[in-house]
């Protein structure tokens, strides 16, 4: 590979007529493509001389073959001189900056030295129209100027005062062409343009090049019929008006019917260039379909820039929907077997693989089902031909491989994948899993890998990459496997983990002391891979009892860790074994003595164990204790039923009534504050009005009230409630969202504030002008379960909408932000010496982090984890 | 009466020194770099008009640090280009 070379200077310029004439290997005259033969005709657009695209021709002027010929360019001699619509805008400025006359630029040198500064210390501006006043007479020739105006997308005209009524003059082409030839090399030069490579005058076309056929290949329907590209249509176009023009010319045509044929060559010209120019009609394809010229071809998502250099499609990548499956390791991917037949790798034969190969030839593309081993789409022989092996060739290729050759085998378990969910905000958006070929249609992951990939199974697609050479293999399982990433940089923990049923399982497992028979504990455990159970807990009655605690213990590693589960309350003083919530955990040896495991523990982004374990006992531990404690939570969940539905709402009449004592209290304390306010005895806060005091303290009152509610549900709720086994093991949900579908939905809001828009004074016209009441103002009193009556479902309806604003704002906003921080930041390197260096060898940091810590190996942010450290030796908090 | 600013004595502006040739020399060599890989400071900082520094000196900026309590850092300052 040739060394990197580093960019001194980028030079634009013009292509200049002689340019053109010089670079063209034929004139073009010909307004069609191919003759009644199918040749194409010399002199035509699809010259042989312009490169070939028929395989088996040979080029004119290189010849070579399709395959190999770049294409030439070639040319037309335009009747008349057409301006290009990209430098329209330099073509006005060039001619309101210089004289109609002499051709100078309308200043004295003077002048000119006041914006571009002086020869050694020039200030960097370049003249611009502003800095020439209007209609001004020429400081060198002394020629009075006229206003030029410009006419989208390519008139110019001189206003001319004539009988004191203001006249425009059209500015041909050819006059526009001769106005520039006059301006001189040195005056060009304060205006920003290089004259050796850039004349003004060649802004103004007189040639035009004709692109490599191979730019605009035809192409072949089925029907035999050739059809061509858009720039050959449009440049058929050009032709054929060229040709008339110039006949009408040639044949002494009148003034009017010369100048409408220019301004239709004039037309083809600019939508040649460009078929989105404002002020000018796109050139359509027969169908009305617009025509995609050159610059549609660079310009946007799809153009040449976006689509086809900084993003690319890929080969040997897959795309499916996503579904869960808990009984795969999380390194695991599901691949549906017609994935696995497509997608291939490529094996080198050796001596030591001979045998094996010839076994998965005879096998052939089909493989009957998952079990099966795999085939082989394709043999490559030394000499690079590719054999496809269809039915009828397995066993005649099968006996022709020797070393040398090279097998395209198809996809088995445990091969190496890539897998990816879009958008691929972080490294964890991709990662290397292990296949495994299954039935069905979908990918297939286990749960616990959804919160790096951001995936759900809504309808979630991914995709699969599969890499195609051993340095792309070793580099997948070395450093993207998801062993390697459960640990996020973000902030140094573990963000692969239990979610949702994992969570609210584990936790009816763990929570409290219960026993299980020998069945039930075989049950749980049945896929965890435990060879032998541990003495039991308790003997009753000659029947032998093992607790929760022992049972999940059964799938951890020897450990010493104390840590408060996210059930704890974060008491005043911590009751530790005592507390009634058993929220204190404690794991001495490997056995989990007390305490509830959920969320703080395995979940991901807490994942506490799980840190733990990766610390101490490394990454692969971790991954086989990840995928122990799905398969064990999940059994367990199984075990007892967990469902939810709308009776879990329910509360008791007693709760009702409190409920109902509640909110009236508060609608009457509002009302209390409302009168000492209209009656003027309202004490403002510091820094505010009474108006900002009044609406705080209701949102106050109001809120208060909310919580109380929940309070008196929560009390009626217990740990029977699927819900609240969800909020307090951190599964899913809060016991806000408890209080809401059972309590009081509470003050809806937008900004921050009580809804007050609406009508004149008031919200609705429901409500009295000035009413400053709770239910005015958006206080919802009903529950879900309840129901709401009209106002409050309207109200709820304007403070739901403030929410689906902000998020589509802000993934919009952030992904933009986040762009641009990548690509400030991509190809940066921490080089050996520890120091942040840009490609160039630029440093960007001394030190890498300033403290040359990786976040990664970091206990959340600290080098070292003292704390876990002391706990594991002592075996006791610290 | 008016007294000038001193941008170093507000809390939030970090130390500037310029360095000696030979820091300069022994900075380069360790990391293997010549100044022109060194990040970079415009001469108008007011920082760096400070301290008196002249465009190719190496500033070295030592300052407090989230990771690692105390950091240092070196500049080349060069001229602010025209715009």
């Amino acid at each position: 590979m040739p060394s990197p070379k580093r960019i001194g200077r980028i030079q634009f310029g013009l292509l200049s007529p002689k340019e053109i004439r010089e670079m063209s290997v034929r004139k073009i005259i010909w307004a069609d493509t191919y003759d009644d033969d199918g040749f194409p005709y010399p002199q035509g657009l699809m010259d042989l001389n312009l490169g070939v695209i028929d395989p088996g021709l040979r080029c004119k002027t290189c010849d070579q073959k399709a395959s190999e010929c770049p294409g030439h360019f070639g040319h037309i001699e335009l009747a008349k001189p057409v301006i290009h619509v990209g430098y329209t805008r330099l073509i006005r400025k060039l001619l309101r900056v210089t004289c109609r006359s002499c051709g100078r630029v309308l200043l004295s040198p003077d002048e000119i030295e006041k914006v571009v500064g002086t020869e050694d210390d020039q200030t960097g501006d370049i003249l611009s129209e502003k800095d020439v006043k209007k209609e001004r007479v020429c400081p060198h020739c002394g020629e009075q100027q006229l206003k030029i105006n410009f006419e989208k997308p390519t008139t110019f005209s001189e206003v001319v005062v004539e009988d004191g009524k203001k006249v425009e003059h059209k500015l041909t082409p050819a006059d526009i062409r001769a106005r520039m030839e006059k301006i001189p090399n040195e005056d060009l030069i304060p205006l920003g343009i290089n004259p050796d490579v850039a004349r003004p005058e060649w802004t103004i076309l007189t040639v035009l090049p004709v692109p490599p056929v191979t730019m605009r290949p035809s192409i072949i329907l089925e029907n035999g019929q050739r059809s061509e590209d858009d720039l050959t249509h449009k440049l058929v176009d050009i032709i054929r008006i060229n040709q008339r023009f110039k006949e009408n010319q040639d044949a002494g045509a009148p003034q009017l019917i010369i100048e409408d044929l220019w301004e239709l060559l004039q037309y083809h010209v600019t939508t040649y260039l460009d078929n989105e120019v404002a002020g000018c009609p796109p050139a359509r394809h027969r169908s009305g379909r617009p025509l995609k010229t050159l610059s549609q071809r660079l310009k946007g998502k799809d153009g040449r820039f976006r689509g086809s250099l900084s993003g690319k499609r890929v080969n040997f990548s897959s795309r499916t929907v996503i579904s869960p499956d808990p009984n795969l390791s999380v390194s695991q991917v599901g691949v549906p077997r017609a994935v696995a037949n497509e997608m291939t790798i490529p094996v080198r034969v050796t001596a030591y693989n001979i045998e094996e190969l010839k076994q998965i030839v005879r096998t052939g593309p089909l493989r009957p089902d998952v079990n099966s081993p795999c085939g082989a789409n394709y043999v490559i022989r030394p000499d690079n031909r590719r054999l496809r092996l269809g039915a009828d060739n397995l066993d005649t290729v099968a006996d022709m491989i020797e070393p040398g050759y090279m097998v395209e085998r198809q996809l088995r378990d445990s091969d190496v994948v890539l897998f990816n969910r879009q958008p691929s905000l972080h490294r964890m958006s991709i990662m290397a899993h292990r296949v495994k070929v299954m039935e069905g249609r979908t990918f297939r992951l286990n749960p616990a890998v959804c919160p790096p990939y951001n995936a759900d199974f809504d309808g979630d697609e991914m995709n699969m990459h599969v890499p195609q050479t051993e340095e792309a293999r070793a580099e997948a399982t070395i450093l993207i496997a998801v062993q390697e990433n459960i640990l996020s940089p973000r902030f140094g923990g573990p963000i692969i983990g239990g979610i949702h049923d994992h969570v609210s399982g584990i936790f009816m497992l763990t929570h409290e002391v219960r026993w299980f028979r020998k069945d039930a504990a075989l049950y749980l455990l049945r896929y965890s891979g435990i060879e032998r159970m541990p003495e039991p807990g308790k003997v009753e009655d000659g029947v032998e009892y093992w607790s929760n605690k022992q049972v999940f213990s059964q799938i951890l590693p020897d450990l010493n860790m104390v840590f408060k589960a996210s059930s704890c309350q974060n008491c005043d003083v911590c009751k530790k074994l005592d507390c009634e919530r058993d929220a204190y955990v404690r794991i001495i040896d490997g056995k989990l003595e007390c305490g509830t495991i959920d969320k703080k523990a395995i979940g991901a982004f807490d994942g506490q164990i799980v840190n733990r374990i990766i610390r101490q006992q490394g990454m692969k531990r971790a991954t086989q204790f990840i995928d122990d404690f799905t398969k064990l939570s999940i059994r367990s969940i199984m075990y007892d039923g967990f469902s939810f539905g709308i009776d879990d709402e329910d509360l008791s009449k007693t709760e009702y009534g409190q409920i109902d004592e509640v909110l009236k209290n508060a609608a009457t304390d509002v009302d209390r504050r409302i009168r000492i306010y209209e009656d003027g005895q309202l004490e403002p806060m510091p820094g505010r009005t009474i108006e900002e005091t009044l609406e705080m303290q209701i949102m106050q009152v109001l809120g208060k009230a909310r919580d109380l509610t929940g309070q008196i549900a929560g009390r009626h709720l217990g740990l029977g409630n699927s819900a609240v086994v969800m909020a307090v093991s951190g599964a899913r949900g809060s016991m806000l969202n408890l209080t809401q579908m059972a309590g009081c939905i509470g003050q809806q809001s937008v900004r921050g504030e009580r809804i007050v828009r609406g009508y004149d004074d008031r919200t609705l016209p429901h409500f009295k002008k000035g009413d400053r009441g709770s239910d005015a103002h958006g206080f919802i009193q009903h529950s879900y379960k309840g129901g709401l009556n009209p106002t409050e479902f309207f109200f709820h309806a304007i403070g739901g909408r403030e929410g689906l604003v902000d998020t589509a704002v802000r993934t919009s906003q952030s992904g933009y932000l986040q762009r641009r921080m990548i690509n400030a930041l991509q190809d940066l390197k921490v080089a050996y010496d520890g120091t942040v260096r840009s490609t160039g060898g630029k440093i960007i940091q001394f030190q890498y982090g300033e403290d040359n810590t990786d976040p990664t190996k970091s206990a959340f942010g600290d080098p070292v984890d003292v704390k876990g450290i002391v706990e594991s030796i002592l075996k006791e908090e610290c | 009466m008016s007294t000038k600013l001193n941008v170093l004595d507000h809390a939030m502006v970090p130390d500037h020194k310029i360095m000696s040739e030979e820091e300069v020399s022994e900075l380069l060599t360790l990391y293997n770099i010549t100044t022109e890989q060194l990040p970079k400071i415009y001469n108008d900082d007011p920082a760096v008009k400070t301290i008196g520094a002249e465009v190719d000196d190496v500033i070295k900026v030592i300052r407090a640090s989230h990771t690692a309590g105390r950091a240092e850092a070196f500049r080349l300052v060069i001229k602010r280009p025209k715009k």
